[in-house]
């Protein structure tokens, strides 16, 4: 059992939580992520750390509402607990000094890309950060991202915030404006990710993507995480999260996070109807599990 | 031990006795619901069976099971109506009687030696095992399981699974500390992950894991060992003697051929591992998702225990046809003969000698049918069964709404690339020797699946025997 110590939203739709997770703060490098199970009835996924704090032996995660388990997860407060929390996994960042290194965080991808960003100024890189969201609500971990770059830029779609446009339209800037660019990490949404790739494509720069498909054990056991590189499969959670961009098949991973679309839709129906009920079991059960001492 | 024979019957009369029949559910009905196909001997059938025992005196029963379960001494506790004499019997020589009287190939094993097979059909085992581990269950109190004095000797047992279950048991009977790491939410490993309900209820291991518990093994769910914490850690932080690695086989392999990331397209462990662990049977009440198999055509590429696992899983999904197509003949199939039997008799469709060369899309990604091809047998391959080799012109298509891929792992490599020092051979399992269990590193056993790659659950628990006999060893002597 992992206690929620502390539970805000940082956006609408958009939570960080700070969980009590000792094993896992005290071995979490950048780029690892962690899979979750909020109660007996729950799936497992995968999410976003955005900082591990070795000292007070926490987590921190950042959650998009998107499904039914992330709407659930979302309403929980400081002083629940979550079930099972397991990590950190997949391969951490590749960090070395490269020269100038672009960051690209779309949406709450951009709290997947902080700690590698942090620890790429760390080994001396030029960092340049660009974060973009949809609008100025949403865009997320702004100051922090600005604390760990030399040059951040930030973009809405909307042009309520910032300056209007994609992240893509600032990545092209740099590109024309003569930046010598040794390395470009992208996370976000997969349309993101991949125009990013067919920019920097053309331009024979190195990129990077995490990506994100539907997981479950997160340790190779599976196999569901199967993504294309190079036309050959390759598992997310063991050989990835993060893979060279230009060898990605974006089509494949948009196609397979489809596969269970109805039955999401189903699942997130039926948790409007009764999010009330659904909070109070979760709490109920993991209350009693924890009275019989099983899980930690 | 041996216990003076109560048989009355003379050996020739014995012969005449029937083997007993295992009461099951019907066909028609199981292949619709998940619970258990087999329902266990009555006292009346156990007794029956029991006095079918020749009692050899030098019974191969005991030489061919990897554990060597003393056989003839609990049937004839069986015989005398010491059942649970009988159970404790079992135990000194295997923690998980209610699973291996489930699940393992006796006929590879106990009762493939057993004499009585060589002129009728042999005693059944399997069967009077699981009659007296759930006997045991029924009537034992887990406050009185007996706990040997403390050594002060600390264990790391990796993996939950039937090697590291078997360790944990052997390890913790004789006195030491055991601390049993999984990396899944659940205790059990393959036993839950991988085995259907309707094989081996997960209620059975439940009860296993807690009888483990009241010996005083300690479990810890959620842990990754090379990822949450490593070897190192364990043995110089945490203070660990001695490390069992019982990781199991990991990586699903995939067939590389075209069409293999169609939606609709599963390797083995994913679509059990979504049915077994996560209950997406029990959509939305679970929830896991699942697709819907009502009247769809699924077909389990593969022909071992967990191609059947699958397909009789697929079927009670709802599936309309299911298939398993296998490349070879059935005399190569590797699966337990019962499960065969039982999956013919569900109405799985069997296409022997048969492959799939590439799975056909709709456009939109999902998955329409498989382009099969029929095989014949070649000469025998390094396996030492005969290769199968495509007729040419043999190609049709078979329509399908799932495929499940179930044709064997490869090394998970986890532990190995975070552990230095730690030998592998080149296909990238561990390295250990074959009657210590010991590894390239000192204090470091391993055994099970992941030093001999996907085999059976009694395998891998001979292979925990081992390994606790080699770590009590090593820790009473304290040399290497």
């Amino acid at each position: 059992m992992f206690k929620i110590v502390h539970a805000e939203f940082i956006a609408p739709g958009i939570k960080r939580f700070v969980i009590d997770a000792p094993r896992i703060a005290r071995k979490h490098q950048p780029g690892q992520f962690v899979i979750l199970r909020l109660c007996e009835h729950g799936e497992r996924i995968p999410l976003t750390v955005e900082r591990a704090d070795r000292t007070a032996g926490t987590v921190n995660l950042v959650v998009q509402s998107a499904g039914k388990t992330t709407h659930l997860l979302n309403l929980l407060e400081t002083g629940d607990s979550i079930l099972d929390l397991v990590g950190p996994l997949g391969k951490p960042s590749e960090i070395e000094k490269f020269g100038t290194v672009v960051v690209i965080g779309g949406g709450v991808g951009t709290a997947m890309a902080y700690p590698t960003a942090a620890a790429l100024k760390q080994a001396g890189n030029r960092v340049i950060s660009i974060v973009g969201a949809r609008n100025k609500e949403l865009v997320i971990l702004e100051r922090e991202m600005g604390e760990v770059s030399d040059t951040l830029m930030v973009t809405t779609d909307d042009g309520s915030y910032a300056d209007k446009g994609f992240v893509t339209d600032k990545l092209r800037q740099l590109i024309d404006n003569g930046t010598g660019i040794d390395l470009v990490l992208a996370v976000g949404p997969i349309p993101m990710m991949k125009a990013v790739a067919d920019v920097t494509r053309k331009e024979r720069i190195r990129t990077i993507v995490s990506l994100n498909p539907i997981m479950i054990d997160g340790t190779g056991m599976c196999g569901g995480c199967r993504v294309l590189i190079d036309g050959k499969s390759e598992f997310a959670c063991v050989d990835g999260p993060e893979f060279e961009a230009h060898r990605v098949d974006f089509e494949v991973l948009v196609q397979r996070n489809r596969m269970y679309r109805e039955a999401e839709r189903k699942s997130m129906e039926e948790f409007k109807n009764e999010q009330a009920s659904q909070l109070a079991r979760l709490r109920e059960e993991n209350e009693q599990l924890c009275a019989m001492g099983e899980k930690r | 031990m041996t216990t003076k024979s109560l048989n009355p019957l003379p050996l020739k009369e014995r012969m005449k006795v029937p083997r007993q029949h295992m009461p099951e559910q019907a066909a028609q009905l199981r292949a619709t619901n998940f619970t258990e196909v087999n329902l266990g001997y009555s006292t009346e059938l156990a007794r029956q069976e029991a006095a079918r025992c020749l009692e050899c005196a030098k019974p191969a029963c005991t030489q061919d099971c990897p554990v060597g379960v003393k056989v003839k001494d609990f049937v004839q506790l069986i015989m005398a109506g010491d059942f649970l004499g009988a159970a404790a019997k079992i135990r000194e020589d295997n923690v998980l009687p209610a699973i291996t009287g489930r699940v393992c190939p006796q006929e590879d094993h106990c009762e493939g030696g057993c004499l009585m097979g060589k002129k009728v059909q042999s005693l059944g085992i399997g069967y009077l095992e699981r009659f007296v581990a759930d006997y045991e269950q029924r009537h034992m109190d887990l406050n009185k399981v007996p706990k040997a004095p403390p050594t002060g000797k600390k264990i790391a047992i990796v993996g939950s699974g039937p090697s590291g279950l078997t360790a944990a048991g052997d390890l913790v009977q004789r006195g030491h500390r055991v601390h049993v790491f999984e990396a899944l939410h659940e205790v059990g490993g393959v036993l839950v992950y991988g085995i259907p309900e309707f094989r081996l209820p997960k209620q059975i291991i439940r009860e296993q894991v807690d009888y483990m518990r009241a010996m005083g093994v300690e479990f810890e769910t959620d842990v990754v060992v090379g990822r949450t914490v490593t070897i190192d850690e364990l043995m110089e932080e945490e203070g660990y003697d001695a490390v069992f690695i019982a990781t199991g086989a990991g990586l699903p392999q995939f067939m590389g051929i075209p069409g293999e990331h169609l939606n609709g397209v599963y390797s083995a462990n994913e679509f059990l591992t979504r049915i077994n662990l996560m209950h997406a049977y029990e959509f939305p009440r679970y929830d896991e998702p699942m697709l819907d198999f009502a009247g769809k055509n699924v077909a389990v590429i593969g022909g071992g225990n967990t191609a059947l696992d699958a397909i009789r899983s697929a079927l009670r999904l709802g599936a309309g046809k299911a298939y398993v197509l296998y490349r070879r003949s059935e005399t190569e199939m590797p699966a337990r003969a019962e499960e065969v039997k039982h999956a013919r008799q569900e109405g799985i469709d069997f296409q022997v000698l048969t492959a799939p060369v590439e799975f056909l899309s709709d456009g939109n990604g999902w998955l329409t049918g498989a382009r099969c091809m029929r095989m014949e047998l070649g000469e025998p391959d390094a396996s030492g069964r005969r290769r199968p080799v495509p007729i040419a012109g043999s190609e049709f298509d078979l329509p399908l709404s799932v495929a499940v891929i179930a044709i064997g792992t490869s090394a998970n490599p986890i532990v190995q690339s975070t552990t230095p020092g730690l030998a592998t051979n080149k296909r990238g399992y561990i390295s250990a020797d074959e009657t210590t269990q010991r590894t390239s590193r000192k204090g470091v056993f391993a055994g099970g699946d992941i030093v001999t790659g996907s085999a059976t659950v009694i395998l891998a628990m001979g292979a925990g025997r081992r390994a606790a006999k080699s770590i009590d060893e090593y820790l009473t002597s304290g040399t290497w």
